[in-house]
């Protein structure tokens, strides 16, 4: 999965869960909470959304590492064995 | 299945500040005894929670610890916060702000906030607090029926959510801005209390006179201000000493937003007229951040909310493991029933157990509370503090009855305690729907077990609680309507194992509109920026038509029970089905 591919995933997977934003105006930068504006029940969400669209557990202690689209994309990356559960 | 009771020690009875011989002893000569009046008489919320401490010689102790979002910590005594709150008191003179006026504010947790809060009390105003996540509709709606004469807020919050109507409320004169800037029509914070003098004669309030609105939801309706006065002092310091252990010197963590009623109370005003130092944290819940700022600030007494404590019992034990919290000596929670697992997984992890209490807006305090010294029953509300007389009753009219141990009933409260709400603002017929006989009832169902205990059962009412926060369904289902596919909308609270509820919606389209994923999301979307996230439906779901009464009157109690498989209880009345 490219870099490209994991970004528009986790930007597909915010807009569901935070449909109020515009998906064009999502900066790599914005902070899902400080700039974006999520309570901590979107976080969850999301991070429930994300690990089933990957495949993983994402774990508490590293939800700051998927607080904005730049972290996320690096973390999401990262992570071992991605890549053949997707389809 | 039945949790095993958690007891007390012999030590841990005996150091309780509300033993058994206090309890047994207890007037309410006793709470008005932990206060001392305005000198040359009258009684003031900000006198009682920092001038009087200051006069005490006690002005170098630590009122305030905060910590920012972005690192910076600032930290103020009680002398500090005597002379910022004085400033502020003299900003309103300056503006033309009179006794009585109503002042809201809207802002993250920051410490401009706090001393708005208690200079507002100081110059014999009522200081109305809402929640920094609202969007712009419930933000807008709470000022019109509040008629805010002044607000405290961001600049951002400001552009956002308040800047497009602030013209249609020509009485709202003076906006004032947190920082160094402010835009146009309003007024820059930091370079107008520097500006004005540090000391302040604090207008002689009496205790009768209005010092607090919160507004709370209802089931129909706009939402209820509830109005508090200066007296609510009495319980703040009764309830901050007697349930949360506040005594002078003690290092304590309320995490509640003074958005909400809780960190008004137990957030600004109880702990400091109990003379303690108070951590504010401006950021939202992580549990490391959480778990440092317990250790590093060696946190005594904690306060916070079941949500939060559901959370990091997510993150996992072993998170927690690698922080030492020896400094802590009580913890509790509020904001909804705080399920058994979660207290035992407290005593757990923290080697102490939560203490569960149970209050209302309307009640302006702690009311039922598992004490220090008590023996906890995982999952019960604990017992009436003193002072407070508890029952559980049945409503007939005008009448009540009592119920018998064991048997449910609607939570009622003997009417007369010093922080009761005296009125809902402008709303004379809803305030005496809630008394009777000499009762408040309050909604909420309980029941009382044979030792006394109570123990929540449900509300009466459609309304929900998700995250804590106490959310009124026409709200919702107002905002929904205004989207232009949406005909009709019912709005529920479904059971969350995290957030206690949360919020669904079911619309019935207008012709020419078809559902679909993105409809669905269109909708969610217009709500969440209406009404703010925590207030929005999590999920939107389309019907034809909504299940309702002869009267028209849409049965969200349907609805829920088809969504969680339970029995459809009595639909005598209902006349078209949902399709």
């Amino acid at each position: 999965m490219t870099e490209d591919e994991i970004r528009k995933s986790y930007i597909e997977e915010l807009i569901r869960v935070a449909p109020d934003l515009d998906a064009a105006t999502i900066s790599g930068g914005d902070h899902l909470q400080d700039d974006l504006e999520l309570d901590s029940m979107d976080v969850l969400n999301l991070v429930i959304a994300l690990s089933k669209r990957f495949g993983r557990d994402i774990p508490e202690a590293d939800y700051p590492q998927i607080a904005t689209a730049d972290l996320a994309v690096a973390y999401l990356g990262n992570l071992p064995g991605e890549s053949d559960r997707l389809i | 299945m039945t949790w095993e009771v958690i007891r007390k020690t012999a030590a841990e009875r005996s150091s309780a500040t509300l033993t058994e011989a206090v309890r047994a002893q207890f007037t309410w000569a006793d709470a008005e005894s932990m206060l001392d009046g305005l000198p040359g008489g009258g009684l003031n919320i900000a006198y009682e929670a920092i001038d009087r401490h200051v006069a005490a010689g006690h002005g170098a102790e630590e009122a305030i610890c905060w910590f920012g979002k972005d690192g910076r910590t600032r930290r103020l005594s009680y002398a500090d916060l005597a002379s910022e709150t004085a400033r502020f008191a003299n900003l309103m003179v300056a503006n033309g702000l009179r006794p009585g006026d109503r002042l809201f504010a809207i802002a993250e947790r920051v410490p401009d906030l706090y001393i708005a809060a208690l200079g507002t009390l100081k110059a014999g105003m009522v200081f109305s607090p809402l929640f920094w996540a609202f969007g712009p509709d419930p933000i807008r709606m709470r000022i019109e029926i509040g008629e805010a004469k002044a607000l405290v807020t961001t600049a951002a919050i400001y552009r956002r959510k308040i800047a497009a109507w602030r013209e249609e409320f020509p009485s709202l004169k003076l906006v004032l801005i947190i920082g160094d800037e402010a835009p146009e029509g309003c007024v820059a914070l930091g370079p107008a209390m520097a500006g004005v003098s540090d000391q302040f004669d604090i207008v002689q309030t009496r205790p009768e006179d209005p010092a607090l609105i919160h507004f709370t939801s209802g089931t129909t309706g706009r939402p209820k201000g509830a109005v508090h006065v200066h007296k609510a002092v009495v319980m703040h310091a009764a309830a901050g000493r007697y349930a949360l252990e506040l005594v002078p010197g003690r290092r304590y963590w309320c995490t509640a937003d003074p958005g909400w009623v809780t960190g008004t109370s137990f957030g600004i005003i109880s702990p400091l007229v109990n003379r303690v130092c108070m951590i504010i944290d401006e950021a939202d819940f992580d549990p490391e951040r959480w778990y440092s700022i317990l250790q590093d600030q060696k946190v005594e007494v904690w306060y916070t909310a079941p949500t939060a404590i559901r959370m990091m019992m997510r993150a996992g034990k072993d998170v927690a493991a690698r922080y030492d919290f020896s400094a802590l000596r009580f913890m509790a929670s509020v904001g909804e029933p705080l399920n058994p697992e979660a207290v035992v997984w407290g005593n757990e992890v923290f080697g102490r157990p939560f203490h569960d209490n149970w209050w209302q807006t309307e009640t302006g305090g702690i009311m039922i509370a598992n004490t220090a010294a008590m023996d906890i029953h995982p999952g019960s509300m604990g017992k009436p503090l003193p002072g407070i007389e508890a029952g559980i009753v049945e409503r007939d009219g005008d009448e009540v009855r009592e119920c018998a141990p064991g048997e449910i009933g609607e939570l009622a409260l003997r009417q007369g305690w010093p922080s009761m709400m005296r009125a809902y603002l402008h709303e004379e017929a809803r305030y005496k729907k809630c008394f009777a006989s000499g009762w408040y009832l309050s909604g909420d169902l309980a029941v009382r077990d044979a030792e006394g205990y109570f123990w929540f059962v449900g509300r009466a009412d459609d309304l929900i609680k998700s995250s804590g926060h106490l959310i009124g369904p026409f709200e919702v289902e107002s905002a929904l309507i205004e989207h232009p596919a949406v005909a009709e909308a019912a709005v529920i609270g479904l059971p969350d194992e995290t957030a206690g509820e949360v919020v669904k919606a079911y619309v019935a389209l207008n012709p020419g509109y078809e559902p679909s994923e993105e409809l669905e999301r269109d909708i969610r979307g217009l709500a969440r920026k209406k009404l703010g996230p925590s207030v929005a439906p999590r999920e939107v779901a389309f019907r034809k038509t909504l299940p309702k009464t002869r009267s028209g009157k849409i049965m969200r109690r349907l609805l829920k029970a088809r969504e969680l498989g339970l029995p459809e209880g009595d639909i005598s009345t209902l006349e078209s089905d949902e399709t």
